[in-house]
């Protein structure tokens, strides 16, 4: 038999960068049951206890290779309501496939040869939907008296409504934006994760007897004592990161210097990619920098590119980072694609100043070249400037994706709960109440910035944790 | 997120203001003079931002003049139509207390968003000045509400088609040099306010000025709307929309909210429905 991993199909590069369209195409039924049968079926499964959730990956696996593709997907839903949308944008390199015993060599990150489990996940979770599988909601407990509120509808709120929904807990998601999926609408673009599929792994939530509640920030329409006040046993607050963090150069206020908050909310929430049908507008210039090394700047580099193809501009959009490659904290799979699409990369570089023209618009960049020092705080090497090595790059749209601090627009009325030094919620990590009795929280505004999938595990525990409090009530 | 009333305040030559009540069972129970929402027209609109002028116990009154896309596309909209979005309240409320004697200068589309702020000042014990000043007769709105909130009423015409011909800012500067003020308020185009705030500071009274920075969530999650105050930088929609007039970079606020003007008059020239 066949033992070589089985290569997901993709676009072809040169074309899905001139389209919003999905890149990763999935696996056909033959493919994932060649690639589902090189699971060796360990008796000691460690995948499982690299996923944030606790699937049970060996037996799904074993599930999809016995072509049972409707058990894979019940087996993957006991523990995770949303296949189709983690088979598509958890980290898996980081995390379950880096525990398959299959996988080579010490790098951060799986090899090629551990077993493509987000692959297999995803293509059960789009198999059932495909079927329009239904899955019978067995309630565990008849928990119906008690109404929980689940204060932003990303990662985080939606896992823990879904867990909270399974109990039989009434829940009422409140979202401050128009449209629901926080991050995984606002900031992560269609190609990675097409809209139908994030609508239908939101609708499967409704289905369920999730009510909804868009336009509607607390903090701000309501305060958190209002919203006990008015009957909920537990509040979660999966509130996000929130607040962009910006270089504190000189002429970062420059026009068409973004934060990829705002670049990517543009884009992906508002459509700006589909100007003039939808009425938001983007800057898309000839030369588009891009400054940072996680996902969010692969995601809007690949966004950038996308933009200028599809204006008819010779491509030129170049990432920034102020390290080497092998620092990035991307996905290895983001980095990739950028590349094949055609994302310049300039490494060991930092950002100076940005020079303006007479109308106030950014016109280039002034940097200096680094090298790795000795490793820092995070463990990664510290990247060093170099005297007089400044040069200046042409940008005319810049987008800053360092990384988020904590949003205070409900913490900030909210003197009882405690943050940190960070703004973030102080959670017991047990069962993630935090100072005041009753409320719980998970996802970004705890553990800062982090994974979808992480943001999930934390509205899962968070969900464990209000289960335990309401049941005692 | 229906619209109850709709009356058409001004019509210059097709350019109109206009005055929606808006039923909100929720924004109503929070909202501050200061304050605004923010709102889409429909599912492909904009997102922008809009202080709430008035409200009553279901409903929050706006004001707009239709300047682009998004404003004309909801002054089509008539009563029974719904907005497609309306969230908030939004924004620091105003600092409301007795400060004593305080001058609020609005212009243009600005003198709606000053009514809030006027009344509730006026019900702290000021004593209340208000300088309203439009381009021409045709633009001038709520003469009669702001009258009624005031202690002292000024009106300046540009054009000199109505009251006194001039601009706002003479008739501080006649109030500034006549008497002691301990506050002055404003709201309106950018040069009017960095006028005012000169003007002001000349004569080294406080101003606050109510600004309308561009937004996208308006919650501070994008920075869309960043300022600089004393050389910081700072987010219109959670740090504001008011800020210390001295302390602000009009320059580069000047220029940020002309971003997308190309953009604007492409969008508007298609004349979308």
């Amino acid at each position: 038999m066949n033992k070589e991993p089985v290569k997901i199909k993709e676009a072809i590069a040169q074309k899905r960068s001139g389209n919003f369209d999905e890149v990763v195409l999935g696996y056909t039924q033959e493919e994932a049951l060649r690639e589902a049968s090189r699971c060796l079926q360990c008796k000691n499964p460690a995948c499982i206890s690299g996923c944030p959730v606790n699937i049970d990956i060996k037996k799904f696996i074993g599930q999809i290779a016995k072509k049972d593709c409707a058990g894979a997907y019940l087996t993957i839903r006991e523990r995770n309501n949303f296949p189709s949308l983690c088979g598509r944008v958890c980290p898996a390199e980081y995390q379950c496939r880096k525990a398959c015993v299959l996988n080579k060599g010490g790098a951060p990150f799986a090899s090629v040869e551990a077993i493509n489990i987000h692959f297999l996940e995803r293509y059960a979770g789009d198999c059932a939907m495909k079927s329009n599988l239904e899955v019978s909601a067995k309630k565990k407990q008849d928990l119906s008296k008690f109404k929980v509120a689940v204060v932003g509808s990303g990662p985080a709120g939606l896992c823990c409504a879904g867990e909270l929904a399974r109990q039989g807990v009434k829940v009422v998601i409140f979202e401050g934006l128009h449209k629901t999926g926080g991050v995984l609408r606002y900031g992560i673009p269609p190609f990675r994760l097409p809209r139908d599929i994030l609508d239908f792994e939101i609708d499967y939530l409704k289905k369920a007897g999730v009510e909804i509640e868009t336009n509607f920030i607390v903090g701000r329409t309501r305060t958190l004592d209002e919203l006990i006040a008015e009957g909920y046993s537990a509040v979660f607050l999966g509130l996000g990161a929130g607040i962009p963090s910006f270089l504190g150069i000189k002429g970062e206020n420059l026009c068409n210097v973004y934060s990829a908050n705002e670049f990517l909310t543009r884009v992906n929430l508002m459509g700006a990619y589909k100007f003039p049908q939808a009425h938001t507008p983007v800057a898309i210039g000839r030369h588009m920098v891009i400054i940072g090394g996680g996902n969010t700047a692969m995601d809007s580099a690949r966004v950038a590119l996308r933009l200028q193809k599809m204006n008819e501009i010779s491509p030129d959009t170049t990432i920034l980072y102020r390290r080497t490659e092998a620092e990035m904290p991307a996905r290895r799979l983001e980095i990739e694609h950028a590349k094949e699409e055609g994302v310049k990369f300039r490494m060991l570089v930092k950002p100076e100043e940005f020079i303006g023209d007479e109308s106030g618009f950014v016109r280039s960049l002034k940097c200096l070249k680094c090298e790795l020092g000795e490793p820092d705080n995070s463990g990664r090497r510290r990247p060093v400037e170099i005297k007089g090595s400044d040069f200046e790059i042409d940008c005319d749209v810049a987008v800053i994706a360092i990384g988020l601090s904590a949003n205070k627009i409900l913490t900030g009325v909210t003197p009882l709960l405690k943050t940190d030094k960070y703004g973030d919620v102080i959670v017991d990590p047990l069962t993630m109440e935090t100072s005041i009795k009753g409320v719980f929280a998970g996802g970004d505004i705890v553990g800062g910035e982090g994974t979808v999938i992480e943001a999930m595990g934390m509205g899962k525990k968070a969900a464990q944790g209000i289960i335990k409090y309401i049941s005692k009530k | 997120m229906k619209i109850l009333e709709k009356q058409i305040l001004s019509d210059d030559r097709g350019t109109r203001v206009i005055r929606m009540k808006i039923f909100s069972k929720d924004i109503p129970l929070k909202a501050k003079a200061g304050q605004f929402i923010v709102l889409m027209a429909n599912e492909y609109g904009e997102r922008i931002p809009l202080t709430i002028v008035d409200k009553g116990e279901q409903d929050i009154t706006i004001i707009f003049q239709e300047a682009g896309l998004t404003t004309k596309l909801l002054g089509k909209l008539n009563v029974g139509d719904s907005l497609y979005a309306l969230v908030g309240p939004l924004g620091h409320p105003t600092e409301i207390e007795n400060y004593g004697k305080v001058i609020l200068v609005a212009g243009g589309v600005g003198i709606a968003e000053i009514y809030p702020v006027a009344k509730s000042m006026r019900e702290a014990g000021n004593r209340v000045v208000i300088v309203l000043g439009a381009r021409t007769k045709g633009l001038l709105i709520l003469e009669n509400e702001l009258k009624n909130v005031s202690d002292e009423f000024y009106i300046t015409t540009d054009d000199g088609s109505y009251v006194r011909k001039g601009f706002t800012t003479d008739i501080l500067a006649e109030l500034l040099k006549k008497d002691k003020y301990d506050l002055v308020y404003a709201v309106g185009p950018i040069p009017m306010m960095q006028k005012v705030a000169q003007v002001a500071q000349d004569f080294k009274v406080k101003t606050v000025v109510s600004l309308n920075a561009l937004m996208v969530d308006g919650t501070g999650m994008c920075g869309c709307c960043r300022v600089s105050v004393a050389g910081q930088t700072k987010f219109s929609c959670v740090d504001g929309p008011e800020f210390d007039a001295a302390q602000l970079n009009w320059e580069e606020l000047a220029k940020r909210n002309k971003i997308y003007s190309e953009q604007e008059k492409h969008i508007c020239r298609l004349n979308i429905k």
